[in-house]
């Protein structure tokens, strides 16, 4: 699973050729709580790294997503849109957010690894 | 100032409350479960909520308080029956909506209950009102716990004998552990169920007792969805000094026979209103799809002319979609009107519609 990375507004990203998939994390879930409307970016747009592409929302309140690295959206989980709850119950394998094709896999490289972003997730528990 | 706490404060720690600050006090708005299994259980079973926050004044008087009251509530107190509530507001002389509220005749005066972030204002304001003439006291020494939901009246009556016998707004004193409680059928959340008055050091006692009964603790955030699913306002978002209740669509509120006589406060803007109108008037908001309209969130008419704003708006478990209220220009406010919702600067559409969301199941007469 050394292939996945994360990102410090709690997204994890896994690099299989040029194409990332993009969801957000367990923790990211733990927060929000009960998921319970997604919205994603439009197949075939571009997004920039740290830009928004998605938003998903609570019961309480509405959160950005934001990809962690730059590219063409290539696919998006529709069932995800249908369902939101699958997010609060598999974040970080069958609820992926978006595909991308990425443009500069260099971008990568400033994203934490998995001890580094549970610490950092640990210290940020708010 | 500190945030205060409950006297339920250590029982919400002890069931993994996630904390939010609201009104000055530290109160839980989920527990481990979450908002949307603490609604589903509240409306399948039964949910308690700790509402100490909120305020418990009593105010000792007889006959001429009530002719004192009713000079500032538009309610016909004098022929409310001892142990009875009613819903009513506390008005500006504009009839600006300052709390909402539920008063109770007790044998010893009345019992209101008041909006946590009001009660202090409210207290002040009806004390100038009554010119310092009753006992009043705002009594910190009470918890108020609220269990809500079908099985909620099985399971109190287990613990406290009596309670289902309890009709639909009118309550009673009971006994809990030799402590005098004052127990109303009432709630907040379109269900079945009672709010307790009950000595602080005797709420955690109790509350445990109802939960080893089956009932579970449900935080603020269930509490809001149920109301809203509800139609119940929420004061500080669907209710204000900027609306009346005509605006706020809750006229059948106000007492026909104090309307004929017209002398409480706010009297002269009510029966201007109710005869010539309003311009805006609050109303249920379905969206289509999915989207959730939060407050604020603008309303458009299909020339794309801005015409009212959403006041609530969430998640309605029960109803599995998206909920909202708000308040629209008058001539818009029919049902299945078609309007449009600006969220995140797309214009989403919405249908306007009747509340409560979703149907209540309150117990009307048991005797």
């Amino acid at each position: 699973m050394s292939d996945v990375k994360y990102s410090k507004e709690h997204e994890w990203i896994k690099l299989e050729g040029d194409v990332a998939t993009i969801g957000i994390t367990k923790h990211a879930t733990e927060m929000l709580g009960d998921i319970v409307f997604a919205e994603l970016p439009e197949k075939g747009s571009n997004v920039e790294k740290d830009g928004t592409a998605g938003v998903v929302e609570s019961t309480k309140a509405a959160s950005d997503v934001y990809t962690p690295v730059s590219g063409e959206v290539v696919d998006t989980n529709q069932e995800i849109v249908d369902d939101p709850s699958k997010i609060n119950q598999d974040p970080e394998n069958s609820a992926w957010f978006f595909k991308l094709k990425i443009k500069d896999k260099s971008e990568m490289d400033s994203l934490m690894n998995k001890d580094d972003y549970d610490k950092f997730a640990k210290e940020n528990n708010t | 100032m500190e945030t205060k706490k409950t006297s339920l404060y250590q029982l919400h720690q002890d069931c993994n409350a996630k904390f939010v600050e609201f009104a000055g006090y530290q109160m839980p708005i989920q527990y481990s479960e979450g908002i949307v299994e603490e609604h589903k259980f509240t409306r399948n079973h039964s949910g308690i909520f700790d509402v100490s926050h909120m305020g418990q004044l009593f105010i000792y008087g007889g006959d001429e308080l009530i002719k004192d009251l009713e000079k500032i509530f538009p309610l016909d107190l004098n022929n409310l029956k001892i142990n009875h509530s009613k819903y009513s507001f506390l008005m500006d002389k504009d009839a600006g909506i300052q709390d909402d509220l539920i008063i109770t005749k007790i044998n010893e005066g009345f019992l209101i209950i008041l909006n946590a972030a009001c009660k202090d204002n409210d207290f002040k304001i009806l004390k100038e009102l009554l010119n310092e003439k009753y006992k009043m006291v705002l009594d910190e020494n009470r918890s108020l716990i609220a269990i809500q939901g079908p099985k909620s009246s099985e399971i109190l009556n287990d613990v406290i004998d009596g309670v289902k016998d309890l009709n639909f707004m009118s309550g009673n004193w009971f006994l809990f552990d030799n402590q005098k409680v004052y127990i109303t059928r009432s709630g907040y959340t379109g269900e079945d169920g009672f709010e307790i008055s009950i000595p602080n050091n005797f709420a955690e006692k109790l509350t445990r007792e109802l939960i080893n009964k089956g009932s579970k603790l449900a935080g603020l955030g269930a509490r809001d969805t149920l109301r809203l699913e509800a139609g119940l306002c929420l004061y500080g978002h669907d209710l204000d000094k900027d609306k009346t209740p005509v605006e706020a669509n809750l006229k059948w509120a106000i007492s026909k026979e104090r309307i004929s006589k017209g002398d409480f406060i706010g009297s002269d803007i009510i029966i201007k209103q109710l005869n010539d109108g309003v311009s805006k008037i609050r109303v249920g908001i379905k969206p289509e799809g999915r989207i959730i309209a939060r407050e604020k969130t603008k309303i458009f008419n299909q020339s794309d002319v801005h015409i009212g704003e959403i006041t609530s708006g969430t998640f309605g478990p029960s109803v599995n979609g998206p909920v909202a209220m708000g308040y629209v220009e008058n001539e818009f406010s029919k049902k299945n009107t078609k309007v449009f919702l600006e969220v995140r600067g797309k214009k989403y559409a919405a249908n306007i519609c009747s509340l409560p969301f979703y149907k209540k199941s309150y117990v009307k007469g048991v005797n």
